[in-house]
């Protein structure tokens, strides 16, 4: 059961990364503009 | 008069679109608008209309970035606002505003500080409390999922540590999320009601509050996994609720700040500035452009041409005005650049008398309870009982028990605590409070689609109960413009056409849509009031009144709207013009009436015309020359009768009585003020999506009641087991995410449903 002390904090911590990256995703403004991006990829880059 | 030369049209090369007004009118001063961002560029933000697609993004975008020092242009295709940012002193800001103007898109200047921001940092919140909370039900199922599992053979030392660890997680998270919950709970009791978030927060409260006692005494109730699951759920619908109605107040925004400027005023040394109409003073002159509105009541003081009232009274015909004829606010010039001085302010003016039948008009509907509420109203007081019973009864029911002589033992002041906050953790309200929600969102993301804007949940409630449809005239069941109702032969009506593509007149716009692309005529000019003059080969052609183009020719009297055309010697030829009903209105009139709602027609033009549309559409009951203000009492008069009307209408006429009617609808073609007051924005040409609204509604509405049905068994069956003592948290997360996910699953069945 020693192998808890390990995996506890592990699990956890996976979970507090990825409400990390959904806070940055947030901020970053990935939210604003939903139709926008789905349009977005058909446009070709120029260069 | 206007001297337009086919070199000046080249900017419309389709000569479709009417001519751009030569009027210069005052700039908006874009420089008020600008702000200065941490990079050192100046940015603006701009709102568009007109952008649809990925073509659109890369016009603009692309277009845009060509500027010279522009760093950043970037156009959100979701609330149509773009973003420019750009190095100080490389342009002058107006070169944005012209080069979407040149691309082909109108756009509006709006100050990003205002409101706008507020509602944004709302629904980001919301999210962020949905996060943390699906984040903390997410970890604590995983720490839940083996002490179920491990039920007989974990030591208590191990559950324990689970239960700590399960706790460090779910006190900061459910306390965080729970925000929303206890701030509307904290303001509703403040003000003596009690509304479903009072349940909700109790229930937050009680239930850590036991489970960390639960788990300070090593005992096995924790029940961590399913208050943090209960918030999960809870926020989701939060969440779906605000995002329909951020769709509808953004509409209502976007309205207001491009409404901001709009008029031009003249001022003593004859210079002319953009003022709002809410500062335009009695007797400021005021210069209205062709095509522009005028905001306030007044008097031409200089400057002769055509008016259309259609908005104000329904009527068809543009009316000839000159000097010292009065024109009311919201009437729109069409031919020609006059000088009003006003006679009223904006909140005298014959608008503003709307704008309050509006409002007393929309007192009368904020009375409906929505359906979610009603059942709160039931659920509260029910499921508050039950769980104070539950204690009592566990408190004293053993003793009275042994009392009578049965064995039954005490469970203490904590069992009974325990076995009450099961019972409200087992009736949450989350299937409740997601029932109906997400059947709106489904419902109204399906209209959408379909190019109706559903403003509110409740406007989609109130759709099941109509009974009756009024329709208005003009412009709703008709195009609200007119038509070539005959055909001509093809190269009269392009010769014609060549003089009308210079006119904005509604008659020269329909013959320049009947005759489809080409050039304008040379040396085309216009005679306000009177027609258009120009030469072809060598003729003299006259396009106008049959006093200016065809003075000889005999009168028809058949009450159409007529245009005359002569070219050189040959006979004059007549066009003849109708309101032409929408294409799809006698079909939707039918089946309206085979659904056995009962039709009606109600509009303020001629008994004529208006006896002409309702037979073409198949309605029985019109009333012609009806005033806005008849129209509401029409409307109330129905409501009295027990009827629950659907007004759709379009003008500034209708707008008091789309507010009056117990639902209501208007085209995408109507005035702002009548698509503020209606619950339903119809894009396109058909009328046909009313239809589909009311098809939507109803099934809307079953799938709601159906979910608030299914609440309602799955509660009669858990609160008597939790009342009994019978749940466990295993039981308890089971029951709450399952009834959650079917009440969901059934609101989605309405996208997968076939057209009706």
């Amino acid at each position: 059961m020693d192998i808890m002390v390990m995996l506890i904090p592990g699990a956890v911590l996976l979970g507090l990364l990825g409400l990390g990256a959904f806070f940055w995703s947030l901020r970053s403004g990935q939210y604003e503009d939903l139709d926008g991006a789905a349009h977005r990829v058909l446009i070709d880059d120029e260069d | 008069m206007a001297t337009v030369t086919a070199q000046q049209e080249a900017g419309c090369p389709s000569g479709l679109a009417p001519p751009p007004s030569e009027d210069e009118r005052p700039r908006v001063d874009l420089a008020a608008f600008v702000r200065h961002d941490k990079a050192g560029h100046d940015t603006l933000e701009l709102m568009v209309t007109g952008a649809k697609c990925a073509g659109c993004i890369r016009k603009i975008e692309g277009g845009l970035l060509a500027l010279p020092g522009v760093a950043e242009a970037r156009l959100n295709l979701s609330t149509q606002r773009l973003r420019v940012a750009w190095t100080p002193g490389a342009m002058p800001p107006e070169r944005i505003a012209d080069t979407l103007t040149r691309l082909g898109y109108a756009s509006a200047a709006f100050d990003p500080e205002a409101a706008q921001r507020k509602t944004d940092e709302e629904g980001r919140k919301l999210l962020r409390y949905l996060a943390v909370a699906g984040f903390a039900a997410m970890n604590i199922m995983m720490f839940s999922v083996p002490v179920w599992s491990g039920e007989g053979e974990m030591g208590e030392g191990t559950r324990t540590l689970l239960h700590w660890v399960s706790a460090l997680i779910a006190i900061p998270a459910a306390l965080y999320a729970a925000q929303p919950f206890f701030r509307s709970a904290y303001n509703a009791l403040k003000a003596r009601r009690a509304n479903m978030d009072v349940p909700i927060s109790l229930a937050v409260i009680l239930t850590l509050s036991t489970s960390i006692a639960e788990t300070l005494q090593q005992g096995e109730h924790a029940y961590f996994d399913g208050i943090t699951m209960l918030l999960f759920f809870l926020l989701i619908g939060r969440y779906l609720d605000h995002r329909l109605r951020e769709r509808a107040r953004t509409a209502a925004r976007d309205l207001l700040a491009l409404q901001a400027v709009t008029a031009t005023r003249i001022g003593e040394d004859g210079h002319a500035d953009a003022v709002s109409a809410r500062d335009i003073e009695i007797g400021d002159r005021l210069l209205i452009a062709a095509g522009d509105r005028a905001p306030v009541d007044g008097v031409i003081e200089d400057g002769v041409s055509e008016i259309d009232n259609a908005m104000l009274t329904g009527e068809t015909l543009p009316v000839a005005v000159r000097t010292g004829d009065v024109i009311r606010a919201g009437a729109i010039n069409l031919t020609q650049r006059i000088t009003l001085r006003a006679t009223a302010r904006a909140e005298n003016s014959a608008v503003a008398e709307l704008a309050r039948l509006i409002e007393a008009g929309e007192q009368g509907r904020a009375k409906y309870v929505r359906l979610a509420d009603r059942a709160a109203a039931l659920y509260v007081p029910v499921v508050h009982s039950l769980a104070a019973l539950t204690f009592i009864g566990w408190m004293f029911g053993p003793m009275l028990l042994r009392a009578l002589g049965y064995d039954f033992a005490d469970v203490g002041f904590r069992g009974a605590l325990q076995n009450a906050v099961a019972v409200l953790i087992i009736t949450c309200p989350c299937a409740l409070g997601l029932a109906v929600p997400a059947v709106q969102v489904v419902a109204t993301g399906r209209l959408f689609k379909r190019g109706v804007l559903v403003k509110s949940g409740d406007a989609l409630e109130r759709l099941t109960e109509i009974d009756t449809v009024v329709f208005d005239k003009t412009g709703t069941l008709t195009l609200g413009k007119p038509k070539l109702a005959a055909p001509v032969s093809a190269d009269v009506l392009l010769a014609a056409a060549s003089l009308a593509r210079i006119s904005r007149h509604p008659l020269s716009r329909a013959l320049v849509e009947a005759a489809g692309p080409g050039a304008p005529a040379a040396n085309a000019k216009e005679y306000p009031g009177q027609g258009v003059e120009a030469e072809i080969n060598g003729l003299t052609a006259r396009l106008g009144r049959r006093a200016f183009a065809a003075p000889g020719a005999v009168e028809i009297e058949d009450g159409a709207v007529e245009l005359w055309f002569t070219l050189g010697e040959k006979a004059p030829v007549r066009f003849a013009f109708i309101d032409a009903l929408r294409a799809d209105a006698a079909d939707v009139v039918a089946e309206l009436k085979r659904r056995g709602y009962r039709v009606e027609l109600i509009s303020g033009d001629r008994p004529a015309a208006v006896e002409a549309a309702a037979r073409a559409a198949g309605i029985e009951n019109w009333r012609a020359h009806v005033s806005p203000a008849e129209k509401t009492e029409h409307l109330r008069e129905l409501r009295a009768a027990g009827r629950k009307p659907l007004m759709i209408g379009d003008g500034l006429n209708d707008a008091a009585a789309l507010a009056a009617a117990h639902a209501s609808a208007s085209p995408g073609t109507a005035i702002e003020a009548s698509q503020a007051a209606a619950d339903l924005v119809i894009q396109g040409a058909a009328l046909s999506p009313i239809l589909e609204a009311l098809t939507v509604a109803k099934a809307a509405h079953n799938r709601a009641l159906e979910n608030l049905r299914f609440s309602a068994a799955y509660n009669l069956v858990a609160a008597p087991l939790a009342a009994l003592g019978f749940l466990t948290p295993l039981i308890a997360a089971l029951a709450m995410s399952g009834s959650s996910m079917i009440v969901t699953l059934n609101a989605l069945r309405l996208q997968a449903q076939t057209r009706s």
